[in-house]
């Protein structure tokens, strides 16, 4: 796609727009953000789940007593919307069994156990040598067999995201490093401690996907974020790359709502970003595009935000993919006194975890730990009194009050016209209902049987389908039975015929030698 | 008086020629609402309505002939849709036909299975795959949970499990199920 002139000047950061709605909330972020990002220490044995992704759970492809390096593939996923699974170091796999997973069922999941040698040893690396001479399929192909999948909570994989997108024909490319939700400082960090990475990731994307620009956007309050960017890309020959501060108001964060202060432009209803030209991708998925082609390393650790008043020193850890959550928090000085409660992601839009066992996933960027005084007491859920302003928050101009009355009584056909596929989840609507609904809870509850729902049509109608293969296969059956009986009978009376005509003339015959003679 | 009387006896003459033009020329030729309760239905093919499959259920109900409380796999939701494409109240399922269950999915044992075929022939939805003498296996993702295949079986070797739970097809509870009494926030 031709650079659009006018949307490239919207993109100089020389103006900025408004989102709907959003709610400015407390940052909590500085906590965190007081020590350095450091590496994890690895546990006794790391539990990596094979299903990081939307979609299926991966096969896996080692077996118990196997020994593996680090970044070696462990787990294959070809279908859409999976990726593939690497050790994440060298060791011997224990077993492959079901185990507590990260996911909001608290269900168990396959996990390949690695029991680590301590040597931490890579596989065989097959980096790019020079990235800039490379075939952008080239770089697509790496990345997905790198396993990289979006690290902002998406966790969509990244090579069929930018596939899509080279085909698209996108002009820009988005890194996010608004990183909206209180307590979350993960990317933050990131960016102030390697700005470099993160600009050596924009570049191989912005050639892997044939984008002409690239704009990097930050919350304004993260001060030395921006000094720090700066001169990453002013020590490099970069020169279509921007920094742009964006105000800080929860979500702007989100894909949708970004691209709308960036460019004052709506991403159309059940449409992507690169309907507009536009890709975006989260700044730590940026330096692990980096580190796959530069280095050859496959996606094996990510940082993780370890924090809440309920751990004694929070900071930001790279740990290790499947290392335990309660290794984190110990490394982290333990919990505090009062912890009462563990969260995945940020305190908006994560999730509670039943037990500290579970393994860090690609998708964990936060683990935050709350005391009882962070929690607020329950509060008796009241009847809507259609306030409205559950719809003055929503940044993707819905109507949630609305949305509850159709979902709470499955009204599924209501439900799809309001718009619930365009809920991004993001938990402002719940934030300010006076009546203390858990509308992102029903709206949750309402994409699932959605999901269902149009599932259980499609089993319907393929049942109806080989229904109705099936009788017409027993009428063709029955029809070509009977005219084989019919054939038959035909060719038995045909015989019969004939045996007569033989008959009657030979009876002739002697007929007639009896006049003969 | 005589005028008024002509002039609507005329004009009613002539809407009444129109419409029945019309009628004729944008005939519909199939029966739509047939096709609509069909694809409310769920396809089941159970037949625990009393009638052979869904479609023959669909043109009962279109004709009249049937209520519209006799299936049990569509349950309260199936009944509450053709109440609403029917105009008609719904009703509560009738207990006769049996009782609303989650889905389920027939399996095999298959070191049981003699091989008989008898099952194959009661499948609706030719879910069943094997040959005579030899093991028999339900294809799972076929499979309507209908429970057809469990009276002809002659060793019993069939059972009705539930679909599978995996982290994948898990769906998000009701808030109003999972909640402490009067909700938690």
């Amino acid at each position: 796609m031709q650079p659009d002139p006018i949307q490239t000047a919207k993109l100089a950061g020389t103006r900025l727009y408004h989102f709907h709605g959003g709610l400015r909330l407390r940052h909590n972020k500085q906590v965190s953000c007081e020590l350095p990002i450091a590496r994890a220490a690895l546990p006794e044995c790391v539990y990596v789940p094979l299903m990081q992704h939307s979609g299926q759970e991966a096969e896996p492809t080692v077996a118990a007593g196997q020994k593996v390096l680090k970044g070696e593939v462990i787990g294959r996923c070809d279908h859409a919307g999976g990726g593939w699974v690497h050790a994440p170091t060298s060791g011997t796999v224990n077993a492959i069994a079901r185990h507590p997973i990260s996911h909001p069922s608290g269900l168990d999941g396959v996990c390949v156990l690695v029991e680590p040698d301590g040597l931490d040893q890579w596989t065989a690396l097959q980096p790019i040598a020079d990235w800039r001479d490379a075939e952008p399929a080239e770089l697509r192909e790496l990345i997905n067999g790198a396993g990289i999948v979006g690290l902002g909570g998406g966790v969509f994989p990244t090579g069929r995201k930018i596939e899509e997108a080279s085909r698209r024909g996108i002009h820009t490319l988005i890194l996010n490093g608004a990183e909206c939700e209180p307590y979350i400082s993960c990317d933050e960090m990131l960016m102030r401690e390697q700005p470099a990475s993160i600009i050596l990731g924009a570049q191989i994307l912005q050639r892997a996907i044939g984008a002409d620009r690239t704009v990097i956007a930050i919350e304004d309050q993260m001060g030395a974020v921006y000094q720090a960017l700066a001169r990453a890309v002013a020590a490099t020959d970069a020169t279509a790359i921007d920094i742009v501060k964006v105000t800080t108001l929860y979500p702007e964060g989100g894909e949708k709502q970004l691209i709308q202060v960036l460019t004052g432009l709506e991403t159309p209803s059940g449409g992507r970003p690169t309907d507009l030209g536009l890709l975006c991708q989260n700044v730590a998925t940026a330096t692990a595009v980096a580190r796959a082609v530069v280095e050859g390393k496959a996606l094996v650790e990510r940082i993780v935000t370890v924090t809440g008043s309920g751990v004694r020193r929070p900071r930001n850890l790279a740990a290790a993919i499947g290392t335990p959550i309660s290794d984190l928090v110990e490394q982290c000085g333990g919990y505090a006194e009062g912890a009462a409660r563990l969260v995945l992601g940020g305190p908006m839009m994560g999730y509670s975890l039943a037990s500290d066992a579970n393994p860090v996933i690609k998708a964990a960027n936060c683990i935050l730990v709350l005391t009882e005084n962070d929690i607020q007491p329950p509060q008796p859920e009241m009847p809507c009194i259609r306030c409205g302003e559950c719809a003055r928050v929503c940044p993707a101009l819905l109507q949630p009050q609305q949305l509850h009355v159709t979902v709470r009584n499955g009204f599924w056909d209501d439900t799809i016209e309001a718009g619930l596929a365009d809920c991004i989840e993001c938990g402002c609507c719940d934030y300010v209902c006076p009546s203390h609904i858990p509308l992102v809870d029903w709206f949750r509850h309402g994409k699932s049987e959605l999901r269902r729902v149009a599932a259980e049509r499609a089993g319907a109608e393929n049942a109806r389908r080989r229904y109705e293969a099936r009788e017409a296969r027993l009428a063709r059956l029955k029809q070509e039975r009977r005219q084989r009986m019919q054939e038959k009978k035909q060719a038995l009376g045909d015989q019969r015929a004939k045996q007569e005509r033989i008959e009657a003339a030979v009876e002739r015959a002697r007929s007639r030698r009896r006049n003969e003679t | 008086m005589l005028t008024p009387v002509l002039l609507f006896t005329l004009l009613g003459g002539l809407f009444g020629l129109g419409l029945g033009w019309a009628a004729r020329r944008f005939r519909v030729e199939s029966d739509p609402v047939v096709d609509r309760i069909d694809a409310i239905l769920p396809q089941t093919q159970c037949g625990q309505c009393n009638f052979p499959g869904c479609r023959p259920y669909a043109e009962a109900i279109a004709a009249g002939e049937a209520p519209i409380n006799q299936c049990p796999p569509g349950g309260e939701a199936g009944i509450r849709a053709l109440a609403d494409l029917l105009g008609v109240e719904p009703l509560p399922l009738n207990p006769e036909c049996g009782e609303e269950k989650p889905r389920r999915v027939a399996v095999i044992d298959e070191s049981v299975c003699i091989g008989c075929t008898l099952c194959i022939q009661a499948c609706p939805v030719d879910a069943i795959l094997g040959a005579p003498k030899l093991m028999h296996t339900v294809i799972g993702a076929e499979c309507t949970g209908c429970d057809l295949c469990l009276p002809p079986c002659p060793v019993d070797c069939i059972a009705m499990v539930p679909a599978a739970h995996a982290a994948s097809g898990w769906a998000w509870p009701r808030p109003d199920l999972t909640r402490v009494p009067a909700g938690s926030r």
